[in-house]
């Protein structure tokens, strides 16, 4: 009965760990078909971020939440505004600059907190069921993705920016002809993406150490739930998100976490042979 | 008139090459060299299929570890190098085979592309480095995991394994393998096959429609590639006499991919450029600490992409032919740009 | 009787709810020239995509020289000895005139007989001063005679073309019309078109698509004149 509850939150928590990663490379490649693959270096910004804010006295919750968004938030501007706006429409292009991109965030940050492992405790303390512990920060992590969802669909489905992106993510040149400006919109969605990875990076900060390289574990998960997942941002997202987070935990109890890892990606590449246009683009197509 | 153009084209590759393997090593250390003619080959495999196939392969760094791994497997199993360098050679390109099958009867195209062949880098070093343990054997040879495998038998005379080859003498060795390689590419994409491969980068629906089987000939494209790249990699695990899961790095594969760019697509030399270029500016990078490494490689990408997308060789040939005023065909920047996109 | 090169049987093409292609019985005999027409939607192009392994028809069967190709991917149809044209220019863009040829032909002939022959066809196209040109800097008149050279080269017995003569000058289409009666003389050729004019100057028997669906098979001259087909191409009840 234990071991059923601790597999069970484990579960979700992979899952809810997998959107919380995919989340703002979701919201970029959907909108605008741009793939960032320096994403896992913006959330190695954000882990930066909220490390930085909280040895200044801030209190965690407020560096992770709104400090880290906020910092990568505008870093992701920047780099949309120099380099991402020249690539639009040039997929191939956009990725290989996004790479490189990658390895200054890298380089950067080797040269500013040096090679070492840094990290911060867990805000929020373990407890034990039956013979199990279980570590009570992930259930923050769970609750944070699970609003994280609602609000991406509250947003989309309920104002007025949500409707005007859901035009664009459609037909990007009717949007613009109905007077809405692309440039701008990418902009928006851009530091919004930015902001969700770097919210992403803060929230895990606490679980793992942090060294300049961390976004190379990440940007492959993302990358892989991203495509899998296709057209539909939130099915998509929360479909491919599921079907990795609960295939890699059942390998991981089974077997070992090497195994469920290579699972994972294993899963990933059936899934894409079978289903090139991901899980959405063969079922809920056109839903958001 | 063309096998005449073709002759004379061999042998102009033939006395710039001698040339430069026997000014180089005046200015540059044979150790160092060695491996710039290593990366080179690296580069050329991937723009081999990239650059002439359209193939965009995220993951080439593992046809470059599975060839230094089934070498140093063999090479302590057998305890001579002739085999394991065939095996080195065959193995990635059998392993191409069949992912490459899987992909393009699948029909997938450039991003899943790119996706499947990172996913599979990434499964091979997440397998590589866990297997740490002593039960992970091939024969006599142990996995090692992230430790890697030292002290195999290195390159020998063939059939003398006491006769290594190593130091000035192993840099002549992989210098004249890289320029075989490079003139049986030059054979490869003026034949038939080449041409319609290039044919396929170019416009895929209509070479179906023309009758070509295009999954088989991409298919075989890409184990070529791989092939080039396996040979690539037992020449480095000679080089380096230990091979780690880090060949399977995406950081590797990282680099391959930006060697193409900043050399060249669509072009033969452009890679090889590239790659010893890159690479030797890492090196004397290396030997600073006030800026990183990691830093200038990323920028450099960066840059490229934005205002040289079609590379330095296509840029500096462009260059000549307007100093010149040779009215030789060039590829326009619109086919470059279309090339990438496949 | 002559031979029949083409047939399909209850061909049915089916997108979601949508039937663009409904039942359609098809025949055509060596050497004839076939005129596919119909208003906008008719099913004109997606018959088409079925015969050419363009697509995989939901229901029915395509037969080529009596052997059943349902399902074969383009490639095999292609190989049988079957030139396609698509609706779209669709060429090599960075490769010239002659390489463009030289491929389509080297699929069936050894290099050298390829390369003679894509001599002989640029000739026949009136290509010679552009032969050395990449695609990419033609004018669109120009690639679509290069595309009908592409599949002309191989001798091919059945020729599929796929609106031909679409923004193409007079002049163009002229020269056309004569390569595609030379290619008659030792191939059937389909053509799907929207060109009443170029229609009128070209066709025999014609097979007007509505709806999915065959609506009539005649001469061009009694199609033309038939209250029904008149109806639906300016959509009046009959």
């Amino acid at each position: 009965m234990d071991l059923t509850f601790v597999i069970l939150v484990e579960m979700l928590y992979a899952v809810a760990s997998l959107v919380l990663i995919s989340a703002g490379l979701a919201v970029v490649f959907g909108m605008m078909k741009v793939i960032n693959l320096a994403h896992g270096e913006f959330m190695m910004m954000g882990g930066y971020a909220t490390i930085t804010a909280v040895n200044l006295g801030v209190n965690v919750f407020v560096a992770m939440l709104v400090i880290a968004p906020l910092v990568v938030g505008l870093i992701g501007l920047v780099v949309e505004r120099l380099v991402i706006r020249h690539l639009y429409g040039r997929l191939v292009d956009t990725m290989l600059a996004t790479w490189g991109l990658s390895l200054v965030f890298i380089g950067l940050a080797t040269m500013i907190f040096g090679n070492t492992t840094t990290g911060i405790s867990t805000p929020i303390p373990g407890f034990a069921v039956g013979g199990y512990q279980i570590n009570g920060y992930n259930f923050f992590i769970i609750v944070v993705s699970i609003l994280l969802v609602i609000g991406i669909y509250a947003v989309l489905r309920g104002t007025r920016a949500g409707l005007i992106a859901r035009g664009t993510m459609q037909r990007a040149d009717m949007a613009a002809a109905l007077g809405y400006s692309p440039d701008r919109i990418y902009m928006a969605t851009f530091f919004c993406g930015s902001a969700l990875s770097g919210l992403a990076g803060a929230v895990l900060a606490p679980l793992v150490g942090l060294v300049p390289t961390s976004g190379g574990a990440y940007i492959a998960k993302a990358f892989i739930t991203v495509i899998a997942g296709g057209p539909s941002l939130i099915a998509g997202l929360v479909s491919s998100a599921t079907s990795f987070g609960v295939i890699s935990q059942i390998f991981t109890f089974a077997i070992s976490p090497v195994i469920g890892e290579v699972a994972l990606l294993i899963a990933a590449v059936v899934l894409l042979r079978t289903m090139p246009q991901g899980i959405t683009g063969r079922f809920f197509k056109g839903k958001l | 008139m063309r096998a005449g153009g073709a002759g004379r084209e061999v042998l102009v590759t033939l006395v710039v090459a001698a040339l430069l393997i026997w000014l180089m090593p005046l200015v540059i250390g044979t150790y160092t060299l060695t491996v710039l003619v290593i990366y080179g080959m690296l580069g050329l495999s991937l723009g081999l299929i990239w650059g002439f196939g359209g193939i965009l392969c995220f993951g080439q760094a593992a046809f470059f570890g599975l060839g230094a791994y089934t070498y140093a497997i063999a090479a302590i199993n057998i305890g001579e190098s002739t085999v394991p360098m065939i095996l080195a050679v065959l193995v990635p390109a059998l392993f191409a085979a069949l992912l490459g099958a899987m992909m393009f009867y699948g029909r997938l195209t450039d991003v899943y592309l790119g996706v499947i062949t990172l996913v599979v880098t990434l499964i091979l070093f997440k397998f590589v480095n866990s297997t740490a343990g002593p039960q992970y054997k091939i024969g006599e040879a142990r996995l090692g995991g992230f430790n890697g495998i030292p002290g195999f038998q290195t390159l020998n005379v063939p059939g003398d394994p006491d006769a290594y080859i190593w130091g000035d003498p192993y840099f002549y060795v992989c210098a004249v393998m890289l320029v075989i390689v490079f003139l049986l590419v030059t054979w490869l994409l003026r034949s038939s096959f080449g041409r319609i491969a290039v044919g396929i980068r170019e416009n895929e629906v209509r070479m179906a429609l023309m009758g070509y089987d295009v999954a088989a000939r991409k298919t075989v494209l890409f184990a070529i590639g791989a092939a080039i790249a396996g040979l690539a990699g037992a020449l480095f695990a000679n080089w380096g006499e230990i091979v780690t899961p880090n060949l399977f790095s995406l950081g590797q594969s990282a680099e391959i991919i930006i060697w193409c760019i900043v050399g060249g697509l669509g072009t033969r030399l452009g890679p090889i450029v590239g790659a010893a270029g890159l690479a030797y500016l890492k090196f004397l990078l290396g030997q600073q600490s006030m800026i990183d490494n990691t830093l200038i490689t990323g920028l450099i990408l960066v840059l490229f992409v934005l205002f040289l997308p079609r590379g330095l060789v296509p840029a500096i040939a462009a260059l000549l032919t307007s100093i010149f005023g040779r009215s030789r065909r060039k590829p326009s920047a619109r086919r470059m740009r279309r090339l990438r996109h496949g | 009787m002559a031979e029949t090169v083409l047939e399909t049987h209850g061909l049915t093409m089916r997108f979601g709810g949508v039937t663009a292609s409904d039942n359609v019985d098809f025949k055509l005999a060596a050497r004839e020239l076939r005129c596919l027409i119909g208003p906008n939607g008719a099913g004109k192009s997606t018959f088409f995509k079925c015969v050419t392994g363009l697509l995989t028809p939901t229901e029915g069967h395509v037969f080529m020289r009596g052997q059943d190709v349902t399902g074969w991917q383009p490639h095999q149809i292609a190989s049988l000895g079957v030139g396609i044209k698509t609706q779209t220019p669709n060429v090599m863009d960075a490769l010239s005139v002659h390489e463009n040829i030289w491929l389509a032909a080297r699929r069936f002939f050894d290099p050298a007989e390829a390369r003679a022959r894509a001599d002989t066809m640029i000739d026949r196209l009136a290509l010679g001063s552009i032969a050395r040109t990449a695609l990419g800097q033609l004018a669109h008149g120009e690639r679509q005679r290069v595309e009908l050279g592409i599949v002309a080269v191989a001798d091919p017995w059945l020729v599929l073309l796929d609106e031909p003569a679409a923004g193409m000058t007079a002049q163009d289409v002229d020269r056309m019309t004569a390569i595609i009666h030379d290619l008659t003389r030792s191939a059937a050729v389909v053509i799907v078109e929207h060109d009443m004019q170029f229609i009128r100057s070209i066709a025999e028997v014609v097979t007007v698509f509505h709806q999915g669906a065959v609506l009539m098979e005649d001469h061009v001259d009694r199609v033309m004149s038939d209250p029904h087909v008149r109806a639906v191409y300016l959509g009046k009840k009959a």
